[in-house]
């Protein structure tokens, strides 16, 4: 499984990075306020590992893993 | 050691070279032009950078830039420029950045002419720019002199990492002087561990800045200027006093209306008038001292300057009540003689 | 497993000061992208004048010098004449680089000053909340443009790659929208060809972004960023206005 780690306390719930995901894996997490104030997002199962988020997201917050061929 | 007739504006350039000026950045304004005239033609051939900047106001912040990358630096104007560079010297002095200025004096204000005057002595000595912050303002009376003091400038700036200012004026700049070029020992100074010279393995970034937020910092940050300000003051204040040891009356002047106030004193010590001369070396830090080595014995002062009244309120400050201060000017580019100098000093001395 | 996407090494951990969905995060990052790739963090001094971004010597990994408004090309100038052969780029605001500073950036630009410079144009004054910058579009409201930019008081927007264009100092002037991923992605190798010919030393780079700031338009992030594709992509066209001839970087 491709892994996508969330740095929640840096994100500032802009939303560009929901807004570009083709898969909308992402949305804003409702239950949670971080640090800054903000609902920070989650994702959800069906990452594809894109980096589209990543590459929109003005505050850095994510850090991503593509699972290779063979599953290592 | 050999001696070399020169222009004070080619002889400060020559000197600037000798104490490791590396990099001048200036625009054009009379009467300065020979000074990066001379270092057009010899920076090049030196090892050193000339640029020609575009405005005073590009060509001090160059000068930030090049003085915050380590280097040794200098710009030089005259006072409708020296106006322009005061954002710039301010942002040097918060960001505590070592350069030297020279501000070779003309007649204002607004355009005014290009005649020799001492009507940026608020400017140079009080600041200039906004903010809490002084220069180190040094004051040549010679060719000599300015050379001499070139160098310390430089040194000065190194030490306290302050803008240096040497304030001349078109009669200086212009005059034709013999000057020697005395070999000095290099001072020892603190090394520019905070240049921004690239991180280059250095674990943290170096950073140039003059920012500070939270007021708590800046009143910090201020404290530790006026500490700064406050060491030069005690250290670093020069002046020579000629004609004083039995001396009843002072004139005090400086830069090249000095020389003329001498003579004027001299007259004066032939009419038995007890005469001497105060000749302030440093115009920031004022040397005070000067004053209280002599105020048991003045009955009064006579400032001259080549200004409608600048220096005088220092003189009025150090002398603080304790003997009356007279003040004579000629402004505009208007230079008084060593006659009316001395009418002025009898006119003194009739008054107490 | 592959990495995709992290940190890159010349942006500092530091939380950044700027508004949600602000381009300047972004860019930000692909400067420090680009650093990382060209492995010249160690020698670069980065030069920020005032504006949104003056706090960016807080979060790049790299020597810099905090300037006065408009003069950062000034500044870059002293650096680069001190120490040639070190990388120096300046980060400036449309605010600051076109108007308080156009005289600075016009002549660093015509001496072909071998530095980068990274213009970010926003169509407005950000720090100082939001007025009328020498980029605001005909009819933009703003605090001081408040009926919109009437261009019989206020005159036009100015296009700074195109007027930078006639020069003949500049060797890289080229404008892109941070709009979408491939977008964002040109913004970088943009960045990285105006690095690589700050490197080879042919002089002059500039490298316009158009950017949102939402806050000032009273946008959400997401219109904001529609609204630079679809209204100031038209009065600033994207494209590379100028690149050195073929053969070399
Ligand atoms: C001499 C001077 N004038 C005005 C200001 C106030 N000021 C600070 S930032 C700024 C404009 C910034 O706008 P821009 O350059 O477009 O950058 P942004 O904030 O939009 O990123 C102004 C006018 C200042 N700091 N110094
Ligand atoms: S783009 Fe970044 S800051 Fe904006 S919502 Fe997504 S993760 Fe948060
Ligand atoms: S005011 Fe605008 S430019 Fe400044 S940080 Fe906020 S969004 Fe960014």
């Amino acid at each position: 499984m491709n892994r996508i780690i969330i740095d929640k306390d840096r994100c500032k719930g802009c939303g560009l990075c929901i807004e570009v995901c083709p898969k909308k894996v992402l949305c804003f997490d409702d239950d949670v306020v971080n640090a800054l104030g903000y609902h920070p997002v989650k994702a959800k199962e069906g990452c594809i590992a894109c980096g589209f988020c990543a590459t929109v997201c003005p505050d850095v917050v994510f850090t991503i893993y593509k699972e290779e061929k063979g599953g290592k | 050691m050999e001696k070399i007739l020169m222009k004070g504006n080619e002889a400060l350039a020559e000197a600037a070279i000798r104490a490791g000026c590396q990099c001048f950045f200036g625009y054009p304004i009379t009467p300065q032009s020979e000074l990066p005239a001379y270092l057009a033609r010899e920076m090049p051939k030196r090892g050193g950078v000339f640029l020609q900047a575009e405005s005073e106001v590009a060509a001090i912040n160059i000068v930030y830039g090049a003085a915050g990358a380590g280097a040794r630096v200098m710009t030089s104007s005259s006072s409708p420029g020296i106006s322009l560079k005061q954002e710039g010297i301010s942002y040097l002095c918060g960001a505590e950045l070592p350069c030297v200025i020279v501000n070779i004096m003309r007649g204002g204000p607004g355009l005014g002419d290009i005649q020799p005057a001492q009507s940026d002595y608020f400017q140079a000595t009080r600041g200039g720019g906004h903010g809490d912050y002084r220069t180190i303002v040094l004051a040549p009376a010679s060719v000599q002199e300015l050379v001499d003091l070139v160098y310390d400038a430089f040194d000065l700036a190194d030490m306290y990492r302050n803008p240096v200012l040497i304030l001349g004026d078109g009669i200086l700049g212009q005059m034709m002087e013999p000057v020697v070029f005395k070999e000095r020992p290099a001072r020892e100074l603190p090394p520019k561990t905070w240049a921004t010279t690239g991180k280059m393995g250095r674990q943290k970034p170096n950073v140039i800045n003059s920012l500070y937020l939270d007021p708590v910092q800046l009143e910090e940050h201020n404290r530790k200027l006026q500490r700064k300000y406050q060491e030069i003051e005690e250290k670093e204040a020069r002046w020579e006093i000629l004609n004083g040891d039995d001396a009843e009356y002072f004139v005090v002047a400086y830069g090249i209306c000095a020389r003329i106030a001498h003579a004027a004193v001299e007259m004066a010590r032939q009419e038995g008038i007890k005469v001497g001369l105060i000749r302030p070396i440093t115009l920031w830090p004022y040397p005070k001292k000067a004053f209280e080595e002599v105020l048991s014995r003045a009955k009064a002062f006579l400032t001259v300057e080549l200004s409608c009244g600048q220096m005088v309120e220092d003189v009025k400050l150090s002398v603080d009540g304790r003997a009356p201060v007279y003040f004579y000017g000629r402004t505009g580019g208007m230079v008084p003689t060593a006659e009316e100098i001395f009418r002025e000093i009898t006119k003194m001395r009739g008054h107490s | 497993m592959k990495l995709v996407f992290e940190r890159p090494k010349s942006l500092q951990l530091t939380k950044t000061h700027y508004c949600p969905g602000c381009g300047h995060g972004t860019i930000h990052r692909l400067v420090a992208e680009v650093m990382d790739e060209l492995n010249i963090k160690e020698k670069t001094i980065g030069v920020a004048p005032v504006g949104c971004a003056v706090l960016a010597y807080n979060y790049f990994d790299c020597d810099m010098q905090q300037a006065a408004h408009g003069r950062a090309p000034a500044v870059a100038t002293g650096i680069k004449r001190a120490l040639p052969d070190r990388v120096v780029f300046t980060y400036q605001g449309d605010g600051d680089l076109a108007a308080i500073g156009t005289a600075e950036i016009i002549h660093a630009a015509a001496r072909s000053e071998n530095i980068t410079v990274v213009f970010v144009n926003n169509a407005i004054y950000g720090m100082t909340g939001g007025q009328m910058a020498p980029t605001t579009l005909i009819g933009q409201r703003t605090e001081t443009s408040p009926y919109g930019r009437d261009p019989k008081l206020a005159g036009y927007p100015i296009r700074v790659c195109e007027m930078l264009a006639t020069l003949d100092g500049p060797s890289f002037l080229a404008r892109v929208e941070l709009t979408d991923v491939k977008n964002i992605n040109r913004a970088k190798s943009y960045l990285k060809k105006a690095f690589e010919i700050q490197l080879a030393g042919k002089g002059f780079s500039l490298v316009e972004i158009l950017s949102p700031c939402p806050t000032n338009w009273g946008m959400r992030p997401v219109d904001a960023v529609d609204w630079v594709r679809k209204e100031m992509v038209k009065v600033f066209p994207p494209g590379v206005f100028k690149e050195p001839k073929e053969g070399n970087v």
